[in-house]
């Protein structure tokens, strides 16, 4: 039913840190692994030793760069995946019925016996957090890895998403956010997490904690070193010109 | 956005067959037996070509089945709703005109609106995408009706009615245009927005996620031919309005008039859809384009 629910108590989804995040790619790699080997149709990959590869992946890491006047550029890893929205407007725009959100824990998910591969779901989301799999031709999103957390046949500190588990700078945290004393909850409001395109309407219910502040110099940078080097005269002069001069030296015979 | 041939096939053939269909249920123009069966074969042609184009866009068309489903929410859904509604509301009157030689006008007036109805269904596919801010304004919706309606007269032969509405649409075209370029900075979406980390400098592209393609740049970040625009924006505004208006308005009424004018504003139809789908930015861009 892609009618979306009134309001879903628990509010079940990531809490992303981009201070702690190194871009190691650890999450997409597990994601990918995971999501292909479990629910659902495979994530597929197409091409993928040959020249033009290209494949479906539900979580994928930029990087980017923030330059500030007078401050030094600091380089960020930046995570997406689905952020399961409260306004989603995915949800809402499908007509098949495929996608939904869950009233018991607001988890955005695909029925993938119900999707025709329309794509216009996809076209509705502003992250681009949603994949048509040119494979199966059904829609593919982060399922907030519904199959691991409720998953009683895994040990306990399996049962949360295959992408928290796996990263190695604990930059990923998964929670409640809709209960205001959960963990997730306590961080975002701590570190001040924001939503990415609030402007949009959409009312994610993942969260992102800023950077850190960087440090500041509180003096003048020390000045550049002096150059120690001297042009040679004389005879060593002499030999450096004339192998100056051969073909294969800098600069010279590299026309070929 | 993609401009996939299936989508823009889809959404220009339906809407002169919806269009032309809006004008035969006024009984315009208001013929019976053979002639009614070929302006009705076409209308049907039209709109149900259109439709089964865009079945060419799923990836899984098995369960195309289901999309008649979520038209409490949807609007592609309320589409495939709608348009049936109308194609068979049409049925009795064209069977009438055709076979019977009587007016079922009842059918007609009601399957009028319906037509009508369809085009706005159609055009909200589109219109209600926040994340693509060009097509996301009031003028997108007026933009289909007026392609339907005066591709519409322009079939039916109603040649001066033509060239009045043809006049008004190409200015409506050019001022969408004209809006639409200011959309996506008015939406208040960019790169600040999009990382969360506007608040801290100026945000660039380090690293991309990926270095392939993948779905999200194929479908969502098409840039190819956004350089030749303004070249072919000129094209579609004398194919579709200026030489149309010129000859339908100007010169006498005749059948070699409606079909060079109506040929040209086909031609202009194609190329504006292309342009519709080929010049509209997705927000998702901002993650990707560097500056
Ligand atoms: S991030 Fe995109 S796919 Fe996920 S719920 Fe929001 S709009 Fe839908
Ligand atoms: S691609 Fe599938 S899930 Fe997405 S809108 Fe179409 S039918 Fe719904
Ligand atoms: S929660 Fe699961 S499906 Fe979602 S990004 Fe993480 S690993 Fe992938």
């Amino acid at each position: 039913m892609t009618q979306l629910p009134a309001q879903s108590k628990k509010k079940l989804g990531l809490v992303i840190d981009l201070d702690t995040c190194v871009g190691c790619h650890g999450c997409v790699t597990s994601c990918k692994g995971w999501n292909t080997q479990n629910y659902g149709e495979p994530l597929s990959d197409i091409d993928a030793y040959g020249a033009d590869p290209s494949g479906t992946f539900l979580n994928r890491v930029f990087s980017y760069e923030v330059e500030a006047p007078n401050k030094p550029a600091q380089t960020v890893h930046f995570p997406k995946s689905c952020l399961h929205c409260e306004d989603a407007p995915c949800v809402t725009v499908c007509p098949t019925g495929a996608s939904y959100k869950r009233e018991e824990d607001g988890i955005v998910l695909v029925n993938e016996d119900r999707c025709m591969g329309c794509g216009l779901c996809a076209w509705a989301c502003p992250y681009g957090a949603r994949e048509l799999d040119f494979m199966s031709g059904i829609m593919k999103k982060c399922t907030l890895c519904v199959d691991r957390i409720y998953n009683e046949n895994i040990p306990e500190e399996d049962r949360v998403p295959a992408c928290v588990r796996t990263c190695p700078s604990n930059a990923r945290h998964f929670g409640d956010l809709g209960d205001p004393d959960s963990d997730v909850s306590k961080l975002v409001a701590e570190r001040g997490g924001i939503d990415l395109m609030p402007e949009q309407g959409t009312k994610p219910v993942n969260k992102y904690l800023p950077p850190r502040l960087k440090d500041t110099l509180d003096s003048a940078p020390p000045k550049p070193l002096e150059s120690v080097s001297e042009e040679p005269k004389g005879w060593l002069g002499w030999l450096d010109r004339a192998l100056e001069a051969l073909p294969g030296s800098n600069g010279k015979a590299e026309d070929k | 956005m993609h401009p996939a041939p299936s989508v823009i096939i889809f959404t220009s053939l339906s809407g002169l067959g919806f269009g032309l269909f809006a004008w035969l249920g006024l009984g315009i123009p208001d013929v019976y037996g053979w002639s009614s069966f070929a302006v009705f074969f076409i209308a049907y042609a039209l709109s149900v070509g259109g439709l089964l184009a865009s079945v060419f866009h799923l990836a899984n068309k098995k369960n195309v089945i289901y999309s008649f489903s979520q038209w409490r929410t949807s609007w592609l859904s309320r589409e495939g709703v709608m348009a049936v509604i109308t194609l068979l509301t049409f049925a009795p009157f064209a069977i009438g005109r055709i076979f019977l030689g009587i007016d079922l006008a009842i059918f007609g007036y009601v399957g009028s609106i319906l037509a009508l109805i369809t085009v706005f269904v159609t055009s909200m596919i589109y219109t209600q995408l926040k994340a693509v801010p060009r097509w996301n304004m009031p003028l997108t919706p007026v933009l289909f009706l007026l392609y339907a309606v005066s591709g519409g007269a322009l079939m039916t032969g109603e040649q001066r009615v033509a060239g009045f509405l043809i006049a008004i649409l190409t200015l409506v075209q050019i001022a969408a245009w004209v809006l639409g370029d200011a959309r996506f900075t008015g939406s208040g979406t960019d790169k600040g927005s999009a990382t969360g980390l506007g608040g801290l400098g100026k945000v660039r592209v380090f690293e991309s996620a990926h270095t392939s393609r993948n779905y999200i740049l194929d479908e969502m970040v098409h840039v190819i031919g956004r350089r030749h625009a303004t070249k072919l924006r000129t094209i579609a505004a004398l194919t579709i309005g200026l030489f149309p208006v010129v000859l339908l308005l100007m010169l006498p009424v005749g059948h070699v008039t409606s079909l060079t004018a109506l040929a040209s504003h086909i031609v202009g139809v194609f190329i504006s859809r292309w342009l519709f789908f080929a010049e509209a930015e997705h927000v998702v861009g901002l993650y990707y384009s560097r500056g």
